[in-house]
């Protein structure tokens, strides 16, 4: 029971620190604006090159095996030299290591572990979001091929990405949560259009949406069986539910220590009422770091997060949302002036109660998978 | 880092919830049944629980704060009727000044719970309040030139809290010096972070005693032929409280172990994050379980306000929400507006 570094992980984050003292790069605070999410993919790779990076995977893909506890470490002194966040690539490498075949997992894992390969996720639609099992894109067999038809949307990163984790429809004639199969897509080739999203903030290089018009990928590039998606999906959403698995502990502590600095600089232009925001802000970050410790460490039990994963994402949704208020209540949103930062921070915190699951569908989850009420 | 419990502690943690589960009031009507409140404090005397903040041979306190904040959370999910908390902290002021342990010992606390009661000289100005106090026959209060005095006790009361009695002490009772040292301004950090790491441990399993009620409640209670943890505006309801529960775990976690693990002042910042995050989630959860069990949680016969009171007592001792946050701007140096 200690929440300190072992000796170990002490000398790992001393060679951190060192690496980052000289290797950070000038990016924005967190992923609110264009100018993060352009330059995402070196920062991947710089951290890659320097070991820093895919800690927890198995060495035969390019990862360390060491304890996710590390992730957590890298994580904390991101924010504390203020470099941009780790990219959040964990919900496919474990749905590839869940699913994938060895085939699958030795061609495809390692491009994405050392950010060679840019992959997005095609998994929501406009008529599939909460209930993403009645997904309507069809995938079709052509000789050794599959062929894709459909539309998907909050698609991450589409307008970079050399491929696509497409969810589609190969059997309609079972259950709906049955007939769902996993694809590895190119997105150069003629039958993929992606079409940016701007997000209320402004930013449009987040999310897109994808059109899939007879686009063709390899059979061999089915991930996991036939029928296999929706637990593959499963498994996908619920690591993203998880803080420690996002790094985000990190992009809300380097929020909120420039919110700390900025009313220390001039505590007396500041009323009690953003000045007790920050200070909520600050609690609820404190306790996600904590959170976050109790949940890597219960890992190294080897428990695999079932439905505390909802848990997770409803606490980290209420931190990022606190933020998002203190950084409004304190910064102000810029009338008559030129700086919308802390606008921006606010505006993309509400996407965290939708994205990956809305809270109204994990209060659910909660509800019936670990109060045991009735479903 | 392994913030996991360690064999001794899961075994700590399975002998208090043994206990609780055999002798805890398990209604309204069983608080006030002498004989069970007798054994359950017979059986707590017995396990020697109250007595690990005392010293060991090299005047360390044989348990950690991780280990009082086991047993503090384990007897508030139960609505433990018997004292813990304040001999505990009883205890932990006498190990730090070297003073011999006493039995049925507590503290005396200002009336609003917020700060430990401070005696002027030989005498108290104001009126105060000794907590968890049943039993209890002196309690120890600071004095004003920092050192620590004693002052013996009448019969306990109850108060806002049923399952915790106290005694109210008036202006000018007079208080006898434990130790001629004054106790250094780092200990009454340490210490006054135990206090909150107690207080906030305690609202936790408080609030687990009240989601289990209201979850049960809502697994019993049939209207429109259905049982009322099926809708689901009842099922967010409960959803929140054990997502805010959660929440409040791991941070006073973190509270308890810093208790002894870090500097005296970030030892602080920690209990007072925790308290802060549990005292608005103690109030919520409990106002929840009261909602949840419709009319009859506003009925005394309900142990619904059993766990509500108990957490209003747990959040304004050494104070709740409003004075933590503001311990906590001030640990990042942030003042509050004069």
């Amino acid at each position: 029971m200690n929440f300190r570094d072992s000796p170990d992980e002490a000398e790992f984050r001393l060679r951190l620190r060192e690496w980052l003292a000289t290797n950070t790069p000038d990016l924005p605070a967190s992923s609110t604006s264009d100018d993060y999410w352009a330059a995402q993919a070196g920062w991947h790779q710089a951290l890659y090159d320097a070991g820093f990076f895919g800690l927890s995977w198995p060495k035969s893909i390019g990862g360390h095996e060491l304890p996710t506890v590390y992730d957590a470490i890298v994580d904390e002194e991101l924010a504390a030299a203020g470099a941009p966040p780790r990219p959040s690539l964990g919900y496919l490498v474990q749905g590839m290591l869940e699913h994938g075949n060895d085939d699958i997992k030795a061609r495809l894992l390692p491009g994405i572990v050392n950010g060679r390969d840019r992959w997005c996720q095609g998994f929501s639609e406009p008529e599939a979001g909460s209930d993403l099992a009645a997904l309507r894109t069809r995938a079709v067999p052509d000789g050794d091929e599959w062929v894709i038809t459909g539309h998907k949307i909050w698609t991450s990163y589409s307008d970079a990405a050399d491929w696509c984790l497409v969810l589609a429809r190969t059997d309609p004639d079972v259950p709906k949560h049955k007939g769902l199969s996993a694809f590895r897509v190119s997105m150069h080739q003629p039958g993929v259009q992606q079409r940016p999203l701007q997000m209320i903030n402004g930013i449009t290089r987040e999310f897109g949406e994808v059109t899939f018009d007879g686009a063709r990928t390899p059979a061999t590039d089915m991930i996991g069986a036939p029928g296999e998606g929706w637990r593959l999906a499963m498994t996908v959403v619920s690591h993203e539910r998880e803080p420690g698995e996002l790094g985000y502990v990190a992009r809300y502590k380097k929020v909120v220590n420039e919110l700390v600095k900025q009313v220390r600089a001039d505590r007396s232009a500041f009323d009690e009422e953003p000045v007790r925001d920050l200070a909520w802000a600050l609690v609820e970050v404190e306790m996600l770091r904590c959170h976050v410790a109790r949940r890597l460490s219960e890992r190294l039990d080897g428990i695999s997060h079932g439905p505390e994963g909802s848990v997770d994402k409803l606490l980290m949704t209420a931190v990022e949302q606190a933020v998002g208020h203190a950084a409004l209540s304190v910064g102000g949103a810029g009338h008559g002036g030129w700086d919308d930062t802390a606008l921006k921070v606010y505006l993309y915190s509400r996407a965290q109660s939708v994205m990956g699951g809305t809270s109204q569908i994990q209060r659910n989850l909660v509800a019936t998978r670990i109060l045991g009420l009735p479903a | 880092m392994d913030v996991r419990f360690s064999s001794e502690q899961r075994a700590l943690r399975d002998s208090v919830a043994q206990l609780v589960e055999r002798l805890r009031p398990e209604s309204v009507r069983a608080l006030d049944d002498g004989e069970r409140v007798a054994k359950l404090d017979a059986a707590l005397t017995a396990s020697g629980w109250r007595e690990l903040r005392t010293a060991d041979d090299a005047g360390a306190p044989w348990a950690t704060g991780v280990e009082v904040a086991i047993v503090a959370e384990q007897l508030a999910q139960g609505a433990v009727d018997a004292p813990f908390i304040g001999p505990v902290l009883a205890a932990d002021l006498r190990r730090r000044l070297g003073a011999a342990p006493a039995a049925a010992e507590t503290i005396a606390v200002t009336l609003d719970l917020s700060a430990p009661a401070r005696a002027d000289g030989d005498a108290f100005e104001h009126a105060a309040l000794a907590v968890d106090a049943a039993q209890a026959t002196a309690a120890l209060v600071l004095t004003r030139d920092g050192g620590l005095a004693q002052m013996p006790l009448g019969a306990a009361t109850t108060g806002v809290d049923l399952t915790r009695r106290v005694v109210e002490i008036t202006p000018g009772a007079a208080v006898a010096a434990v130790s001629d040292r004054a106790l250094p301004a780092d200990d009454v950090t340490q210490w006054t972070a135990l206090g909150l790491a107690l207080t906030s441990a305690d609202m936790l399993g408080t609030m687990r005693g009240a989601v289990r009620l209201a979850r049960d409640h809502a697994l019993n209670r049939h209207q429109y032929g259905e049982a009322i943890g099926s809708f689901q505006a009842v099922q967010h309801l409960l959803a929140d409280a054990h997502v805010a529960t959660e929440g409040s775990a791991s941070a006073a976690l973190r509270a308890a172990w810093a208790v002894d693990a870090l500097a005296p002042q970030d030892a602080l910042a920690a209990a007072a994050a925790a308290k802060a995050y549990a005292a608005r989630a103690a109030r919520m959860v409990c106002e929840t379980v009261i909602q949840v069990h419709g009319g009859i949680g506003n009925t005394w016969e309900c142990m619904a306000h059993v766990f509500l009171r108990r957490a209003l007592v747990s959040s304004d001792l050494f104070g709740g929400v409003g004075p933590n946050l503001t311990r906590v701007l001030e640990h990042h140096r942030i003042g509050v507006a004069s």
